[in-house]
């Protein structure tokens, strides 16, 4: 993995390795706060920015630091940025950090910043670094997007409801809502709801991939029939 | 499903899975038909529904997954599931309800674990479950029996309400419905009635809810004419109904005031359709005879555990799911033991 060029970083970052959908890292708030999709954006946005931050440190300081305490120094300096951000949600969008709550403190233990820190940004250059740190964040945003939008709207029969919350009172117009008189399928946004809604997603994911490997392969004719189990 | 014909001994059991699936649904019509009778034409309507949807979505299913369709369809499981469905929904109930119900119940807890044989729970009950915490206004709306309540729905008016959700009554569906005989004990339970006026009560009847004990042992009379058939064992039923006689049996001993007696725990709610026809799911239950005994012990601790001091008045439903849960525990501590093989090997 020595020289990864930057179109194979973003497509990873994207794709091929999303930190939700195959590394399946992150669960916990992954699965605790998608209950709708501006909580997913909120949190989405909060570990982009730790996980740039982070990256772009680690790489700038990856040949000062002794292998031995590595991991300790990872350590220190994702949780100085998770209290940045924390501080700074505080501060300016404090009714989505109150529903957020624990969350926000607990990106520090998101196993996907200590894993990109440590597998990525130790050995590789600030801007690849950062790259790296912006694609993965972005891949994970746009699964905690999607699944909150898709609990959402199961769920309440709304999307982007509290958009006001992150983008001040201008967004009350964002709130759409897409059923009327809705019951609410209250399931959705009950635990069980995000384990059955990101297993949805990641088998989407593969027969994406499925598909587009059956398609590259296809000129040989010797491809064999469709595999029984998907 | 035909087996391998060989030379004698012939010993074959009811092998073909359609004709079990069958015998079991026969076995739950009285049921269903004293269901209809006592409570009117919405049950018919949740069993049509139910069957369609079950149907519909396996087939769908199936399809998707690149199986034969005609030949799964054609085993009866889905048929089953949809009954059982059906007859543990409220008698009145929007369509949509039974819809999504089932087909929850058919697509999740079923084929996405691979089709029967494969689901680790039992698809009737994780339908009915997931109703029941999603959609708990809908969910408690019980009709009363039709000879305790003041209005009668014909066909025409029933189907008013179940696809448009209109009744041509005054005070719409509350006119209707009432809590049922385990709602009414535990929330005057609550309100610190005794026993002694709880059961004055007109909802309760001789021993369970007046009407319900007539369903009830309709599900009694189905299940025993299984055991008969031999299409179950007894020791999950017994196993189950006796804990929760007995777990139920010492506690109004010892608070008669305070914990309702165990007759009643076994002809009300869904203890006698759990014992009979769900925890007896040679799928999702245990499958060794000692296990079925356990099995069926941990289903009556858990209902009596969750009437008494839970938060539904009803507790068979997620006795059943807790309990599928243990089975392949249950089922790898109690495996009997093979004969015919020196120690250890």
């Amino acid at each position: 993995m020595a020289e990864a060029s930057y179109g194979k970083i973003a497509k990873d970052g994207f794709w091929n390795n999303n930190v939700a959908l195959v590394q399946i890292l992150g669960l916990c708030p992954l699965l605790a706060v998608t209950s709708t999709a501006v909580n997913g954006l909120g949190l989405g946005l909060a570990t982009t920015l730790v996980l740039i931050c982070s990256n772009v440190t680690v790489s700038l300081i990856r040949h000062l630091v002794r292998p031995e305490v590595r991991i300790p120094v990872f350590v220190l300096v994702i949780a100085s940025f998770v209290t940045a951000v924390e501080l700074a949600m505080n501060a300016f969008f404090h009714d989505l950090y109150k529903v957020l709550g624990i969350f926000i403190p607990l990106i520090v233990t998101n196993c996907s910043i200590l894993g990109r820190a440590e597998a990525f940004a130790s050995k590789n250059s600030v801007s690849k670094s950062f790259l790296d740190g912006l694609t993965m964040g972005l891949g994970f945003l746009i699964i905690l997007v999607l699944l909150g939008a898709m609990r959402e709207i199961i769920g309440f029969g709304t999307l982007f409801a509290q958009a006001h919350m992150m983008f001040g009172e201008v967004a009350r117009g964002l709130t759409t809502t897409v059923f009327e008189n809705y019951k609410g399928f209250l399931l959705a946004v009950l635990p069980p709801g995000a384990f059955i809604g990101l297993g949805l997603l990641i088998a989407v994911k593969n027969l994406i991939d499925q598909r587009a490997t059956r398609r590259a392969r296809q000129p040989a004719p010797a491809a064999g029939p469709a595999k029984a189990e998907a | 499903m035909s087996m391998l014909k060989a030379s004698s001994p012939h010993i074959h059991g009811p092998a073909a899975v359609n004709a079990v699936m069958l015998e079991v649904s026969l076995a739950l019509l009285p049921a269903l038909a004293a269901y209809t009778w006592l409570f009117g034409w919405g049950v018919i309507f949740n069993v049509l529904l139910a069957i369609a949807t079950a149907l519909l979505s396996e087939a769908a299913v199936l399809r998707m997954r690149g199986r034969e369709v005609a030949a799964t369809l054609g085993d009866g499981s889905a048929l089953l599931t949809a009954l059982l469905l059906a007859i543990a929904l409220p008698p009145l109930a929007p369509w949509w309800l039974i819809v999504v119900g089932t087909a929850f119940a058919i697509i999740f807890a079923k084929q996405l674990y691979g089709g029967l044989g494969f689901n680790p729970f039992n698809p009737a009950m994780v339908g009915y479950v997931v109703l029941l915490i999603s959609f708990p206004l809908e969910m408690t709306s019980w009709l009363a029996p039709l000879d305790v309540r003041e209005h009668t729905l014909d066909l025409s008016a029933t189907a008013a309400y179940v696809f448009g959700g209109q009744l041509p009554l005054q005070g719409g569906i509350d006119s209707l419905t009432m809590a049922t005989p385990l709602d009414t004990v535990k929330t005057r339970l609550g309100l610190e009635h005794t026993m002694g006026e709880i059961l004055r009560d007109p909802v309760l009847g001789i021993l369970g809810g007046r009407g319900w004990e007539i369903v009830n042992a309709m599900v009694l009379l189905g299940g025993l004419w299984m055991l008969f058939r031999r299409l179950i064992t007894w020791h999950v039923p017994v196993a189950m109904l006796g804990t929760l006689f007995v777990t139920s049996g010492l506690f109004h001993l010892i608070d008669p005031e305070h914990y309702s007696g165990p007759l009643f725990h076994i002809a009300s709610g869904g203890a006698l359709l759990g014992a009979f026809f769900i925890a007896t799911d040679p799928v999702s239950g245990a499958t060794s005879t000692r296990g079925r005994i356990i099995f069926g012990i941990g289903v009556g601790l858990f209902t009596f555990i969750i009437r008494a001091w839970g938060g539904y008045p009803d507790g068979v439903a997620f006795s059943i799911l807790l309990m599928n849960m243990a089975a392949p525990t249950i089922d790898y501590y109690t495996r009997p033991r093979v004969f015919g093989h020196t120690g250890g090997h």
